[in-house]
C-alpha cells in the first residue's frame, strides 16, 4: 500500500514537472526575425497545422504547417512552412532567432587573461574543416515533419 | 583516398594518405551505420528510442550501459553542463556518442594497419599520423557567420578537433543549469588528445557560454578557440602553438 502511494506521488510529481518543463520550453520560443506570416504572437508552438486547403496542383496541399520542434542540442529548431499552388513558398522559424533585437545580458564575469582577436578569413590550403552542423540537422528534421503534414 | 557517406544525418568523410582496400573503408562506414541504428533518436526501432519508450535498464545492451556510464561521468566532470536529458524528458546521448563513434572507427582503422588518415563526422575530426603532404594535418575552423569561409588553420597530428556551435546565426541557446541565454557565444573549437574527449568537452564547454573557454584553459592537454556574436575570438593560452 505504502509503495502504491509513493508510486502515485512520483507519477503525479513527474507529470507536474513535465507540464512545467513544457511550458518553460514554450515560453522560450521567440518569433522569427524575418520571413512573412508571423503575425504578432510568438508563443504558438502547437504542432497541429492550420490548413486552408484550396486548389492543389503540386505534391503538397496548400496551407501553413508547423514542424515538430527538433533538438539542436542546447536549443530547439521549429519551422512553419507555407504551401501555395502545391509548392513550398516560405519557411519561417518559430523557434530559433531574435537576431539580437532583445537586450543581451552581458556576462560580467572576469575572463582570465586570454588572448583575443577579431576573426578574419584565411585563404590557405587545408585538409579538413571543423565546424558545427547540429542546427542544420535539426532544421532538416523540423522541415521534413512539416512537409509530411503537407503531403496530400 | 577520400570517401564521404551521409550517416547519422551528417556527412562522414574518410581520408587516407595512401590507397586502402575498399572493404576496410566499407567496414568503417558500416560501423557508423550500426551506431546510428542503435543510438538515433529519430529511428523508432533504435535501442535509445525503445529506452525512451520504457525499455527497462536490465534489458539495455552492455554497450548502452557503458555509454550511459560515460555520460554520467562527463556530466560530473563538466559540473552538469553535459546533459543528455532533453527538455521533453527523453534521453539523448548523441552529444557523447558522436565523438565516441569517431574514436572507435579510428581504432578500427588502425587495427587494419591504416596509419595516416582522418575521419570527419559533420565537422568533428580525428586525425591520425601524417596528413596528405607528409606533414601535419591542416584543419580549418569554419567561420560561424559564413559557412564558405575558414577563419583559422591549425596543424595537428594524432589529435581530435571538435566544434560546437550554432550553424544558423542568431539561434538562441539556453544554459541547461539556469536557463540563461548563451547566444553571446556562437562557436567553440576544441583540440584534444582524441576526438572522444575533444567532442564531449566542446559540447559541455559550449553550454557554459563565456565561461567555457576558462573551463578548457583549466583542462590539461586541451586548447580552445571561442568565437562570440561580434566575431571576436578568445583562445586558450597555448592554442597558438597549433597555428603554424
Amino acid at each position: 500500500m505504502k509503495k502504491a502511494i509513493i508510486s502515485i506521488f512520483v507519477i503525479v510529481a513527474f507529470a507536474i514537472y513535465s507540464i512545467h518543463a513544457r511550458n518553460e520550453q514554450n515560453e522560450s520560443t521567440v518569433s522569427a526575425p524575418s520571413t512573412s506570416l508571423q503575425t504578432g504572437s510568438s508563443n504558438s508552438t502547437t504542432t497541429s497545422s492550420s490548413t486552408t486547403t484550396t486548389s492543389t496542383k503540386g505534391a503538397y496541399q496548400d496551407g501553413t504547417y508547423t514542424g515538430s520542434a527538433a533538438d539542436a542540442y542546447y536549443g530547439y529548431i521549429q519551422v512553419k512552412i507555407t504551401v501555395s499552388g502545391g509548392k513550398l513558398t516560405d519557411v519561417a522559424f518559430l523557434q530559433y532567432p531574435n537576431d539580437q533585437r532583445e537586450s543581451q545580458e552581458i556576462n560580467s564575469e572576469a575572463m582570465p587573461l586570454l588572448k583575443q582577436e577579431a576573426i578574419t578569413a584565411q585563404s590557405v590550403q587545408i585538409d579538413g574543416v571543423s565546424g558545427a552542423t547540429d542546427t542544420s540537422q535539426a532544421f532538416i528534421e523540423s522541415l521534413s515533419s512539416a512537409l509530411n503534414q503537407a503531403k496530400a | 583516398m577520400e570517401r564521404t557517406e551521409l550517416i547519422m544525418g551528417m556527412p562522414i568523410k574518410i581520408t587516407t594518405v595512401t590507397p586502402v582496400e575498399t572493404h576496410i573503408v566499407d567496414d568503417v562506414f558500416e560501423y557508423f551505420r550500426a551506431v546510428d541504428a542503435r543510438y538515433s533518436t529519430y529511428k523508432p526501432t533504435s535501442e535509445i528510442s525503445r529506452i525512451n519508450a520504457g525499455l527497462p535498464p536490465d534489458k539495455w545492451s552492455d554497450e548502452m550501459q557503458e555509454i550511459m556510464r560515460l555520460c554520467e561521468l562527463t556530466a560530473k566532470q563538466t559540473h552538469g553542463y553535459f546533459n543528455i536529458i532533453r527538455p521533453d524528458g527523453q534521453l539523448d546521448p548523441s552529444g557523447l556518442v558522436k565523438g565516441w563513434a569517431i574514436q572507435r572507427a579510428a581504432e578500427l582503422f588502425k587495427s587494419k594497419g591504416v596509419k595516416n588518415f582522418s575521419i570527419d563526422a559533420g565537422g568533428d575530426i580525428q586525425v591520425c599520423g601524417n596528413g596528405p603532404s607528409d606533414a601535419e594535418w591542416r584543419i580549418g575552423i569554419r567561420n560561424p557567420f559564413d559557412r564558405t569561409e575558414v577563419i583559422k588553420v591549425v596543424s595537428v597530428r594524432n589529435k581530435g578537433v571538435a566544434t560546437s556551435g550554432t550553424a544558423i546565426r542568431g539561434q538562441h541557446i539556453y544554459d541547461p543549469q539556469g536557463g540563461k541565454d548563451l547566444t553571446n557565444i556562437v562557436s567553440l573549437t576544441i583540440i584534444g588528445p582524441d576526438i572522444y574527449d575533444a567532442d564531449r568537452f566542446a559540447t559541455a564547454a559550449f553550454a557554459m557560454g563565456q565561461k567555457g573557454i576558462s573551463f578548457i584553459e583549466a583542462l590539461k592537454g586541451f586548447e580552445g578557440y571561442m568565437i562570440d556574436k561580434n566575431g571576436i575570438a578568445t583562445m586558450t593560452s597555448a592554442f597558438e602553438e597549433y597555428v603554424r
